[in-house]
């Protein structure tokens, strides 16, 4: 399958180089934009992993929704672009014991990553194509699991979003005078 | 020379066809629409370029390359250029997956029949909403980067009554999904094959407007709101903001705007038509026509868009988001129980 | 190179994750954090869909779009709650809010 694997590398590497730029780049709505970006190559990935439903989904909360409300509130609040010389000097984190923490930190974790990486390189080889009766892409099969074994689970979670409606809508409102 | 496989040449020719069948919708109801606006002000619209002014979209177009191609110094660059080609791509996107007519061999001449869409994908109608909602960014970048008063307050109203009406949009969609139990657009229209009987005599086509008339209703209001048409235009309103989103833009961008907005509208009717009134089914007259059917019926839903547009009032901003929220949301709502319940009882 | 296997996922997961979490500790705008934290949420998305692929089971999506519809809820209510401390203090540096800290 070598359409995949290059699928696979071009919507990885996007979302990485995405991401990247979003916590590197000073602009807040390019920021906003970036992830969008970010979003839509996950999507693809999901595509590829024969998950249409995860896909789609992705794009309309995520990418619709979500990003939306957050583009809304960076206009109306006219956030301003970071300033790389007011970071280096205030930032709690940089300063000479921190990074060296830091470094050191990270360089472990890298080690360890790689080391993990080795060793279950072998294990895991993607199923072929006919999973058993497509079970995992049905739109249908999702709807009767959400709805059966997950039934509970679905009812809090639409209780949290009512929360989560009204809380907003409370913190963000003006104080009476 | 290793051999092309078919299946791709087979895709790359509808792509190419859909795509230049778009352009040539949209350029159709720029001339549809002069002329029906003409007509129903009791005058003659274009008659100068070309027979019946036929060609007065070309002459539009012609017009809008010659001009100058502006953008206010103090406007962000790169999004000012990427708003219109955002609101563009997702309009012709949203097309990918909408099929247009059963599947034809073209009187014969291809050797197996090829079906008439660019894509058949499981999940149809979902993506066509996923690309809906990808198109509120076109507009609210434009409002934003091009940093004057009149577009921003233009592109986040319009922005706004996009996201508000997107919910009515979903909720017709899911009704109809409960009738046809499935997300896939062919299998919708598919579902709709035939006619109801009485007595032997089949009297009315099994579409799904008869069904679900209120849903029909609701996602043909929906698509009005969310393609920015009167009388939910206000966003753009020439008489209240000047051009509203699309103010500060002019030659090609501004052209590129005029262009999604109609081959949104295009979209939305198309849908419709699968969705609702039975693609290309017109139960007595035989099927392998069928896209002439599917066309017609899109004709008649694009003329309703310009006669509505023409004959109604504007809604006021706070009156439309009202009747989107707290009309049309709960009628959506209602309409998707009493589909349950009906589907359940009736056990279709 | 043979075909993608699912360790390439969680690789590219966990690079993700990480990204997420140095844009957290990283940046001084409260709004650019939620964008990481965000990030961070959607790592653990790739995740468990590449998983559900993997064991050929519809959970994975299932969970997925229950962390979906937390994340919204989450994103909703962070974003009020940054407006309203932007209408306290005037300022989205989130040093600008360390009054309780000795």
């Amino acid at each position: 399958m070598a359409l995949n694997t290059v699928f696979f590398y071009l919507f990885g590497g996007l979302a990485v180089v995405a991401s990247l730029l979003v916590i590197g780049q000073r602009n807040p709505i390019y920021s906003v934009l970036l992830l969008i970006a970010s979003f839509a190559a996950l999507s693809g990935l999901y595509i590829l992993l024969d998950s249409p439903f995860a896909a789609v989904t992705q794009m309309i909360v995520y990418a619709g929704a979500i990003m939306v409300l957050f583009l809304f509130v960076v206009m109306l609040l006219n956030v301003p672009r970071e300033d790389a010389a007011e970071w280096d000097r205030s930032h709690p984190l940089n300063k000479p014991g921190a990074r060296r923490l830091g470094t050191a930190l990270s360089v472990f974790v890298l080690v360890e990553f790689l080391w993990a990486v080795w060793h279950m390189a072998g294990r895991f080889g993607m199923p072929l194509k006919d999973t058993s009766a497509g079970s995992v892409s049905s739109v249908a099969a999702i709807g009767r699991s959400i709805f059966t074994d997950y039934a509970f689970p679905f009812e809090a979670t639409s209780i949290l979003i009512l929360a989560a409606m009204v809380g907003a809508v409370v913190l963000a409102r003006r104080e009476q005078e | 020379m290793p051999a092309i496989d078919p299946v791709v040449v087979v895709q790359i020719v509808l792509v190419v066809v859909v795509f230049h069948a778009l352009l040539l919708s949209a350029a159709g109801m720029v001339w549809a629409e002069r002329k029906v606006a003409a007509r129903l002000q009791q005058r003659f619209g274009p008659t100068m370029a070309g027979p019946a002014g036929l060609l007065q979209p070309f002459a539009d177009v012609l017009k809008l390359l010659f001009k100058e191609e502006l953008r206010p110094k103090a406007s962000d660059a790169v999004l000012f250029y990427i708003a219109p080609v955002i609101s563009v791509g997702t309009a012709f996107l949203a097309f990918c997956v909408v099929p247009f007519g059963p599947p034809t061999t073209f009187f014969g001449l291809l050797k197996e029949p090829i079906p008439l869409y660019v894509a058949d994908v499981n999940v149809a109608m979902l993506v066509v909403f996923a690309i809906a909602s990808m198109g509120v960014y076109g507009i609210v970048l434009a409002g934003w980067s091009s940093n004057s008063k009149y577009s921003l307050l233009g592109g986040l109203r319009s922005s706004a009554q996009m996201i508000s009406y997107e919910l009515c949009y979903g909720m017709a969609l899911a009704s109809v999904l409960l009738v046809a139990n499935s997300l896939s657009l062919k299998d919708v229209v598919e579902a709709q094959a035939g006619a109801w009987h009485l007595f032997g005599i089949p009297i009315l086509p099994r579409w799904f407007v008869f069904v679900q008339p209120v849903g029909f209703f609701i996602f043909m209001t929906a698509g009005i709101a969310e393609t920015n048409r009167a009388p939910f235009d206000f966003p753009e309103a020439e008489q209240e903001l000047v051009a509203g989103y699309h103010t500060e833009y002019s030659s090609m961008t501004f052209a590129m705007f005029f262009l999604a907005e109609y081959v949104n509208m295009v979209t939305v009717s198309a849908v419709a038509t699968n969705l609702f009134l039975g693609g290309w089914f017109l139960p007595p007259l035989p099927v392998w026509l069928g896209f002439v059917w599917w066309f017609a019926k899109l004709s008649v839903l694009l003329f309703f868009y310009l006669w509505i547009r023409w004959t109604l009032p504007r809604y006021r901003y706070d009156q439309l988001m009202q009747f989107g929220w707290k009309f049309l949301l709960p009628l959506s709502v209602v309409n998707l129980l009493v589909t349950a319940a009906g589907v359940l009882y009736f056990g279709s | 190179m043979g075909g993608v296997t699912l360790t390439h996922y969680l690789v590219l997961s966990a690079l993700l994750f990480a990204i997420g979490t140095a844009g957290v500790f990283l940046r001084r705008n409260v709004i650019t954090i939620l964008l990481s934290i965000e990030i961070m949420l959607n790592a653990v998305n790739l995740t468990f869909v590449a998983a559900g692929r993997q064991f050929a089971s519809v959970d994975g999506q299932v969970i997925v779009f229950f962390v979906m519809t937390v994340a919204a809820a989450e994103a909703a209510v962070g974003l009020a709650l940054v407006i309203a401390l932007f209408r306290h203090r005037e300022s989205l540096n989130p040093e600008a809010f360390t009054s309780l800290k000795w």
